[in-house]
């Protein structure tokens, strides 16, 4: 189906403009939708990676507090984790990919009284070992380890998945002007043209016809 | 620059050990509470909530609508009793969608 258009040398002008723009648009917008991918992939593999470790680990971790939970009684548990020693704060910066922006985390974690001693492992545990079990220092320092590592993800899913969304998104109108507005449009520079054409046949035909019939009076 | 906070909602027994590291822990017992509180902590300063899977499946359109954001985000992450394959199940979707067809799981399916 082409546009409906008047088949005037006007508008056949302003046509073959436009579509030499789409056809321009199209080209970039197949480059942005190929890098996108491009980079796409790279994240979506790490991130894949990263939730299958993460996800074994955080597993373990948790079923270990669990165990902590079942040998200890709950109040001195939960007495045990009330004031936590360090306070984990973010800041995010925007990072651009490809004019997609996702957030970049970086975190500090900062001691929350002062005075304590700033060894590297020491302080994250908020209570003394007295009246506390193995197993929940064992849980605590392995979720402190993957705690990073969360945020890594945290990060790269976010990513993967507002990637996703933008590369739905151009990909939708590079098949939109491939496959429905540039074939409309050259479709109807041709409609154009031929009509163009045909008038100008047709006001031949009709000079020459009345040429004959004048020259049959005279 | 602002700093954000961290925040992690799921059953008391999975979470309760983040506490220790600064997190703020929001011990939620079915999804409805968990969607208030996800709710409240879209609207503060929380930069990441990881969510438990479990409590998780229940709110699946509210999280796809926060991940559609600049912040939170919002990440599903196993309890004590493993993982629902909630979050991989994410990364397929998105892999499909962006590529049309999932080749990153292929093997497994």
């Amino acid at each position: 189906m082409e546009i409906r258009v008047n088949p005037t040398r006007m508008e056949l002008n302003q046509l073959k403009k436009r579509l030499e723009m789409a056809q321009r648009g199209h080209k970039l917008l197949k480059d942005k939708r190929d890098e996108l991918i491009r980079q796409f992939l790279e994240r979506v593999r790490e991130n894949k990676e990263l939730r299958e470790q993460i996800e074994a680990e955080l597993t373990a971790a948790m079923a270990k507090f669990l165990l902590a939970r079942a040998v200890m009684p709950q109040e001195v548990l939960e007495e045990a984790l009330m004031y936590p020693t360090t306070r984990l704060s973010l800041t995010a910066k925007r990072q651009n990919i490809m004019s997609v922006y996702a957030p970049r985390l970086s975190w500090q974690q900062t001691a929350r009284i002062r005075g304590e001693s700033e060894g590297e492992n020491s302080n994250i545990y908020p209570y003394g070992f007295v009246g506390t079990s193995v197993e929940l220092d064992a849980s605590i320092e392995t979720l402190a380890e993957i705690m990073p590592r969360l945020l890594k993800l945290a990060e790269l899913e976010k990513a993967v998945q507002l990637l996703a969304d933008e590369i739905e998104k151009t990909r939708r109108r590079v098949n939109a002007l491939e496959y429905v507005l540039i074939p409309k449009m050259q479709e109807t520079v041709r409609y154009i043209t031929m009509k163009l054409d045909e008038n100008e046949r047709g006001a031949l035909t009709r000079l020459m016809k009345i040429k004959d019939i004048v020259r049959a009076k005279v | 620059m602002s700093t954000y906070k961290i925040g992690v909602i799921g059953d008391k027994d999975s979470i309760l050990g983040f506490k220790t590291l600064g997190v703020t822990t929001f011990p939620v017992i079915d999804s409805q509470a968990a969607l208030s509180v996800l709710k409240q902590a879209a609207k503060d300063d929380y930069a990441v909530l990881f969510i438990t899977e479990e409590i998780a499946q229940d709110l699946e359109d509210a999280i796809a609508e926060l991940n559609k954001r600049f912040l939170p985000v919002v990440v599903p992450v196993p309890n004590n009793k493993g993982t629902l394959g909630i979050g991989m199940g994410k990364i397929k979707e998105s892999v499909e969608k962006a590529i049309g067809a999932d080749i990153l799981f292929r093997k497994e399916g």
